[in-house]
């Protein structure tokens, strides 16, 4: 490799990319919207979930249940009634998502020491907000039934809580979200910005010229993508930086695992990216190849739906997906504060896709025909 | 005289189409040779195998010694390529263009300039126009200014005026001639037959084959024998009336008149008449002066 034929070649793509009248501004105001609207908008954290209650019980128990879940940021208590039928208008007018019924004689029954169910029903047409509203009635009438007993200086056979939910402990779908996001970014950055830029060239025709030259092709490429990956890391730290400043969401892990994560999965992206480019002929051609891979990679590499929801076989499809690794990675760090040496299948099928998609993609380049 | 351009033998194919076939050439060093021949003849590819950009399929070419194949690398450091389509950045300054091209081939911008600066000169009036800002005539400058930064001993030109208005493109064949000066072996192809005097020597090239190469007067030796114009007012009926006449090879539009090329023995003052015969009141048929596109014509009409 020639590096004196590099710094050239990159000072070229440098200020070709400062000249392109949209690329800068796409560096940097993508990161900064994906992080900012995204969160808010492709949300399935729930709040204010409208309970109706049924409360056959009225006793002091019973309106301190009511309370309580009326009390908690995440449920609002619609409407209090004395039949399931007058609640079930307030979730018929949308007012409600998730009806709660107390039984009668609930306390007397709680103190006879039998086990009296409370009866949850959720609304099926908005699944999450009915059931999310759901187990967070669970919560909050468990929640308010340990505190009774505690008063009270019983103990009794109680029926718990059965949903306890890990290091998102009320399910805040952003901190799920925003360190997956960063894939998407990666994406576009890493791998389809070089790939259409050398597709450009190609379709432009300077390429021609440049072929004539003693340029070699490993540093024609890598002028292509250098350029790139210092953009991608860039982006990944003002990312790092809005889910800090914005959101208060800072990696339970290193830092390190996290940018780690992100070289590796860049340069998967870039090979990717170049052989994309090696087999397309046109700007358009490369489009189309890439919007392919972009749905496939952000439909099933558990960006939006869990991949443990998915039907089994899909599942053994998504360890060909590469992006998956990389969430899976940034979840466990920022979440569970997982270290490289828990992540390190994880960090191995990295390494293994960036080995295959770099060698695919100069077995692909062809300076002649 | 030495051959600096040598191709034996080269065959091409892209599937089932042959793009060259068997084609062997030489250009002698310091020479302007024309490849002379009609959209999709062959010219473009042979140029692509001549700068190592594509790979024969049979047969071998040699530029400056060196091997197409095998030297490309070091074939790649003597050659200068302006290929059809302008293939500059669009996006960097004319003077970032040359400076770019320059720096690739480990030059300074001052060391050859010498060498482009009749070119060069009409471009340094707008060194900060972003090269894509260029009209065609000027961009054509840059791209040949680019492609010589590197004093190249060979200068490959693919079709360099196409699309230049005629006043551009005489200059442009004035600043070959004064490359061929400073000795540079120029080849250059054109579909212009008016360009091929021009050259001192030229290969006509058709569907992939060589039909001649010799020098323009040479080849043009012995036109003019059996060649004549032919015009009336009403020139498509006089153009079928003509390709029925006995005595007559082949009737083809030439400006504006037409040219006709006879067999030994063909009259014209019978064949005047026999045209006023059939309507063609106002018929003429007078000697033509025969060139390159006559030439063509025969030799691409024989080869079939």
């Amino acid at each position: 490799m020639n590096v004196t034929t590099l710094k050239i070649l990159l000072r070229k793509e440098v200020l070709l990319i400062r000249r392109n009248p949209i690329i800068p501004r796409l560096i940097v105001a993508m990161p900064i919207l994906v992080m900012l609207i995204i969160p808010l908008v492709a949300t399935l954290d729930v709040k204010n979930v409208g309970v109706a209650v049924v409360d056959n019980d009225r006793t002091m128990l019973s309106r301190r249940i009511i309370t309580d879940m009326d009390a908690s940021e995440y449920l609002s208590v619609a409407g209090c009634f004395f039949s399931y039928d007058e609640a079930f208008r307030l979730v018929e007018r949308g007012e409600a998502d998730a009806i709660v019924t107390i039984p009668k004689d609930y306390l007397n029954d709680l103190a006879n020491g039998e086990k009296p169910d409370i009866d949850l029903k959720a609304n099926g047409v908005n699944a999450t907000k009915g059931t999310l509203g759901a187990q967070y009635a669970t919560m909050s009438i468990a929640g308010t039934l340990s505190r009774w007993q505690a008063e009270q200086g019983i103990s009794l056979a109680l029926p718990q809580a059965s949903t306890v939910n890990l290091y998102n402990p009320t399910l805040n779908f952003r901190n799920y979200m925003i360190p997956a996001l960063m894939v998407v970014l990666l994406i576009i950055i890493c791998g389809f910005l070089p790939a259409l830029n050398l597709v450009s060239e190609k379709e432009s025709g300077t390429i021609e010229a440049m072929n004539v030259t003693p340029v070699g092709r490993l540093e024609f490429v890598l002028s292509k993508l250098i350029p790139y990956w210092v953009a991608g890391i860039l982006v990944v730290t003002v990312g790092i930086l809005i889910g800090w400043l914005v959101y208060g969401l800072v990696p339970e892990g290193s830092i390190a695992s996290i940018y780690l994560a992100a070289i590796l999965f860049s340069l998967v992206m870039s090979g990717l990216g170049v052989f994309i480019s090696n087999k397309s002929a046109t700007i358009l051609q490369s489009i189309f190849m890439m919007f392919a891979f972009i749905v496939v990679f952000q439909l099933m590499g558990g960006l939006f739906t869990p991949i443990a929801s998915m039907p089994q076989w899909a599942q053994y499809i998504t360890y060909a997906i590469p992006p998956r690794y990389f969430i899976e990675i940034m979840r466990a760090v920022y979440l569970k504060g997982a270290t490289m040496a828990d992540l390190w299948p994880q960090y191995a099928a990295l390494t293994g896709f960036a080995l295959l998609f770099c060698l695919v993609a100069s077995l692909t380049y062809k300076k002649r025909t | 005289m030495n051959d600096i351009i040598e191709i034996q033998g080269i065959t091409k194919r892209y599937s089932k189409l042959t793009a060259l076939s068997q084609v062997t050439l030489s250009v002698p060093q310091g020479s302007v040779f024309g490849l002379i021949g009609p959209d999709g003849a062959g010219k473009t590819t042979l140029y692509q195998i001549l700068t190592t950009l594509l790979n024969p399929d049979e047969g071998t070419a040699t530029v400056a010694g060196l091997d197409v194949v095998k030297d490309f690398r070091r074939l790649r450091t003597v050659i200068g390529y302006m290929p059809e389509k302008f293939s500059l950045y669009p996006d960097l300054t004319v003077s970032e263009n040359l400076q770019f091209f320059a720096s690739l081939f480990g030059v300074g911008v001052n060391e050859n300039f010498d060498l482009i600066a009749p070119i060069f000169g009409q471009l340094e009036k707008f060194p900060g126009r972003m090269a894509g800002a260029l009209s065609g005539g000027m961009k054509q400058k840059l791209a040949l200014s680019c492609a010589l930064i590197h004093r190249p001993s060979v200068l490959l030109l693919d079709e360099p005026t196409t699309g230049v208005d005629a006043v551009s493109r005489s200059e442009f064949w004035d600043m070959l001639a004064q490359l061929k000066e400073k000795g540079i072996t120029i080849l250059v192809s054109t579909s212009y037959m008016d360009e091929a005097e021009r050259c001192d020597r030229i290969a006509l090239i058709n569907k992939g084959k060589i039909l001649d190469v010799d020098t323009p007067q040479e080849l043009i030796k012995g036109l003019d024998k059996n060649l004549y114009n032919a015009s009336a007012s009403d020139m498509y009926p006089l153009l079928e009336a003509l390709r029925r006449l006995p005595g007559v090879d082949d009737c083809y539009t030439f400006g504006a008149t037409l040219h006709v090329a006879t067999r030994d023995g063909f009259n014209p003052a019978e064949a005047i008449l026999d045209l006023r015969r059939q309507g063609l009141a106002d018929a003429r048929i007078y000697p033509a002066k025969g060139n390159i596109e006559d030439l063509f014509i025969k030799l691409a009409k024989n080869d079939g």
